[in-house]
């Protein structure tokens, strides 16, 4: 029988970030879409910096930056924050990992609404932030979900940054992939092949539900 | 009342520069070419874009004064879009009713009622036809119960007959909330329907203003009729040519001599002159 936690680990570590990215990156992919700003392209690169980025890169500036002995960590252990080896830093670092599969899908289609579809509602006697709750992402409920999704899977595949700022900590940051990686190290394949499977299986059903729902938004276009 | 004097540079070589008042109740249209600053001028006066300078004052309400401008939320305007800009994701009862107070849901019903919309409250959008389509932006425009009614082209994209129907049903909801209104239209003959005032802009500015028949009628009238023909076919009839055109749906033979048929080929373009009109029998129209 295998340990379930690393399981129970990483579905609660891709729901916490999923949840936290649905917050933050549905607000910043709005700033985007509308912006005209200056420093908007440079915003843009910053966010989709994680597509490019190997994630080791990204964990080691992170473990550097929430250490105890950096600024920042000393700052955050006045609060008796710690972000290093903690489930709180993989929160942290996971969703600034993730945040391009949230903010891209939501961003590309709330600037493909039409810009008379807002007007029309400012017209109304609407605000900008009601006409974004009530009118835009209503009409945006399938990128919704597909970077929900798209977030959520993203997760459950992490491996670099999670065992670069969360090592490999039983209950804490033995997430599924750094579980296969720590079996085959002590050449335990079964359980190996039971965490592959279960990764495997899970990350089937997210494509085959991305494509499912393009689908689905393509049909409700026409 | 409702005056207005505005400037917007619309590129680095035109100006838009009018000033106008807008008859109270009543519809006034505003035409010209593309480009001649119609739609810019319907977003200025609804607060979707910014003026340059000038003012548009709304009985006591100044709603521009110079570069103060106050946001559309808070003018009391209501706009039907060329292409309607019905929300998807609300049915017909829900569209109508979004920018209405609360007070007001007794005359989303009636709006309901009015426009034939009743049977199709619960449909979105994607279900209905365009004449729909168009009832329910007018009627949610007016939900909010506007002081200024701006219509850009709203029935541009509806066949003749339908768009006939809408101009009277547009005509009876605009009288019954004697609201002023500022129509976008390149039909002439819409104008002259709906129109107590003409504005017709050219390269940014009112060219002319007046009542659609000093507008349009003055000096400008002929007793003949110029139309587009296309040539179908070319053949020989003893000494002259028989050419097939088409003209507004229909196919005509006229007869050309030599010279004038020479250089036409079949798809060529030939301007035709008609004279002495008269109209059809009465039982013959359509």
């Amino acid at each position: 029988m295998i340990d379930l936690q690393p399981l129970w680990l990483t579905a609660r570590l891709a729901a916490t970030t999923s949840c936290i990215l649905l917050l933050l990156g549905v607000p910043l992919a709005g700033w985007l879409a509308h912006s005209r700003r200056w420093y908007k392209p440079l915003a843009e690169t910053l966010v989709a910096m994680p597509l490019v980025l190997p994630p080791s890169v990204l964990g080691f500036y992170l473990l550097l930056a929430f250490s105890p002995v950096s600024l920042l960590g000393q700052w955050l252990q006045g609060f008796h924050i710690q972000l290093v080896f903690s489930f709180a830093g993989l929160v942290v670092g996971s969703v600034l990992f993730s945040l391009p599969f949230m903010v891209q899908p939501v961003a590309a289609a709330l600037s493909s609404l039409p810009d008379n579809l807002r007007e029309a509602s400012y017209t109304l006697g609407k605000s900008r932030l009601y006409t974004f709750w009530h009118v835009e992402l209503p009409c945006i409920k399938p990128a919704l979900v597909a970077g929900l999704v798209m977030s959520f899977a993203h997760t459950v595949g992490e491996f670099g940054l999670v065992l670069m700022l969360g090592g490999n900590i039983p209950g804490v940051s033995r997430v599924a992939s750094i579980a296969i990686y720590n079996e085959v190290e002590v050449l335990n394949y079964p359980a190996a092949h039971v965490y592959a499977a279960v990764l495997c299986g899970f990350s089937f059903l997210v494509v085959l539900a991305v494509n499912l729902l393009r689908r689905h938004s393509e049909r409700l276009a026409a | 009342m409702i005056r207005f004097k505005l400037q917007k540079q619309l590129s680095p070589r035109l100006t838009l520069d009018v000033a106008a008042e807008l008859p109270p109740g009543q519809i006034t249209a505003l035409t010209g070419d593309s480009g001649a600053g119609k739609t810019t001028l319907l977003r200025l006066l609804a607060g979707l874009s910014h003026a340059d300078s000038g003012t548009l004052a709304v009985g006591d309400e100044q709603w521009i004064n110079g570069r103060h401008s106050l946001p559309p939320q808070a003018r009391g305007v209501g706009m039907v879009f060329q292409d309607y800009a019905l929300f998807p994701h609300l049915d017909v009862r829900h569209n109508i009713a979004y920018g209405a107070s609360r007070d007001d849901l007794p005359l989303v019903e009636e709006l309901l009622t009015l426009t034939g919309l009743a049977a199709h409250a619960g449909q979105r959008p994607a279900q209905l036809s365009g004449g729909q389509r168009q009832r329910v932006a007018l009627a949610r425009a007016l939900a909010r119960r506007p002081r200024l009614l701006l219509l850009d082209e709203p029935l541009s994209a509806l066949d003749p007959a339908l768009r006939s129907r809408l101009q009277d049903e547009l005509l009876l909801l605009q009288q019954r909330f004697a609201v002023t209104t500022v129509l976008v239209s390149h039909d002439i003959p819409e104008v002259f329907k709906l129109a107590s005032q003409v504005l017709q802009l050219a390269d940014g500015r009112i060219a002319r203003r007046g009542s659609p028949a000093q507008v349009y009628l003055q000096g400008s009238t002929a007793g003949r009729l110029h139309l587009n023909a296309t040539v179908l076919a070319i053949q020989p009839a003893d000494l002259l040519w028989r050419v097939t055109v088409q003209s507004g749906g229909s196919m005509v033979d006229i007869l050309l001599d030599h010279d004038e048929a020479a250089g036409l080929r079949v798809g060529s373009p030939l301007p035709l002159l008609a004279c002495n009109l008269t109209p059809l029998p009465q039982a013959s129209r359509a």
